[in-house]
């Protein structure tokens, strides 16, 4: 289970209407437990790629922000990317990259209003939703 | 010449748990070719075949991305702190 503050849900769905018409993305970090992980930050990434058919996070977004978390003892706990005109489940390409099988997922589907954001496992090619909570 | 290597968390369960190791040469190809050696399950991970970088890795000597300042043939000197990304990638294609 990811834990999110509705704060944060809103940085991750603002992040992805202000790259249109490209994809939007960034990383998530936080704490990850036995019980689930709780994100306490999202970073907002430029999409490299430019594309609204494909994302890929700015390397010099993720140095810094792997040095900020090993500097305030928290974790990169995953990403979140936005798909433009299709639903929120990981596409092949999203699970054939998947760089991290303790990652998180998120994806932002903006085809509908309100934005619909889920998020997932991937380890291997074997894709799992997990509920996201929305705390205070 | 030896560097510290910082290691991303998708290979430290194969690096028995390390967050940074101390190691060996001059370049980066070099550097790479023995964390290989050392750690043989994280092979094909790091290098092609051809002893180029790995597509999905992404290569800093300290805050300069390894690919515009010579890729595997970058040099490295003592007390450079090297840092293994992931690429991170994807999309609705």
């Amino acid at each position: 289970m990811l834990t999110l503050t509705p704060a944060l849900r809103d940085a991750i769905i603002a992040t992805c209407i202000r790259a249109l018409p490209n994809e939007g993305c960034g990383l998530l970090i936080g704490r990850a437990e036995e019980s689930g992980s709780t994100v306490t930050d999202v970073v907002p990434s430029p999409n490299v790629a430019a594309s609204a058919r494909i994302y890929e996070i700015d390397s010099r977004v993720m140095l810094r922000t792997v040095r900020r978390t090993d500097e305030e003892g928290l974790t990169v706990l995953g990403v979140f990317h936005s798909h433009t005109h299709s639903e929120a489940f990981p596409s092949p390409t999203d699970v054939r990259q998947a760089p991290d099988p303790d990652w998180h997922y998120v994806v932002v589907s903006l085809r509908d209003v309100p934005a619909d954001v889920r998020s997932y496992q991937i380890v291997g090619a074997t894709v799992t939703s997990e509920d996201i909570y929305i705390g205070s | 010449m030896a560097a510290t290597v910082r290691i991303p968390t998708v290979l430290r369960p194969a690096m028995g748990g390390l967050t940074t190791v101390t190691v060996e040469g001059s370049t980066i190809g070099a550097v790479l070719t023995e964390l290989t050696t050392t750690y043989p399950a994280i092979e094909g991970q790091l290098l092609n075949g051809d002893g180029t970088l790995h597509r999905f890795l992404n290569v800093y000597v300290n805050d300069d991305d390894v690919r515009y300042i010579g890729g595997v043939d970058a040099p490295v000197g003592n007390d450079d702190e090297i840092t293994l990304l992931p690429a991170v990638a994807g999309g609705d294609a």
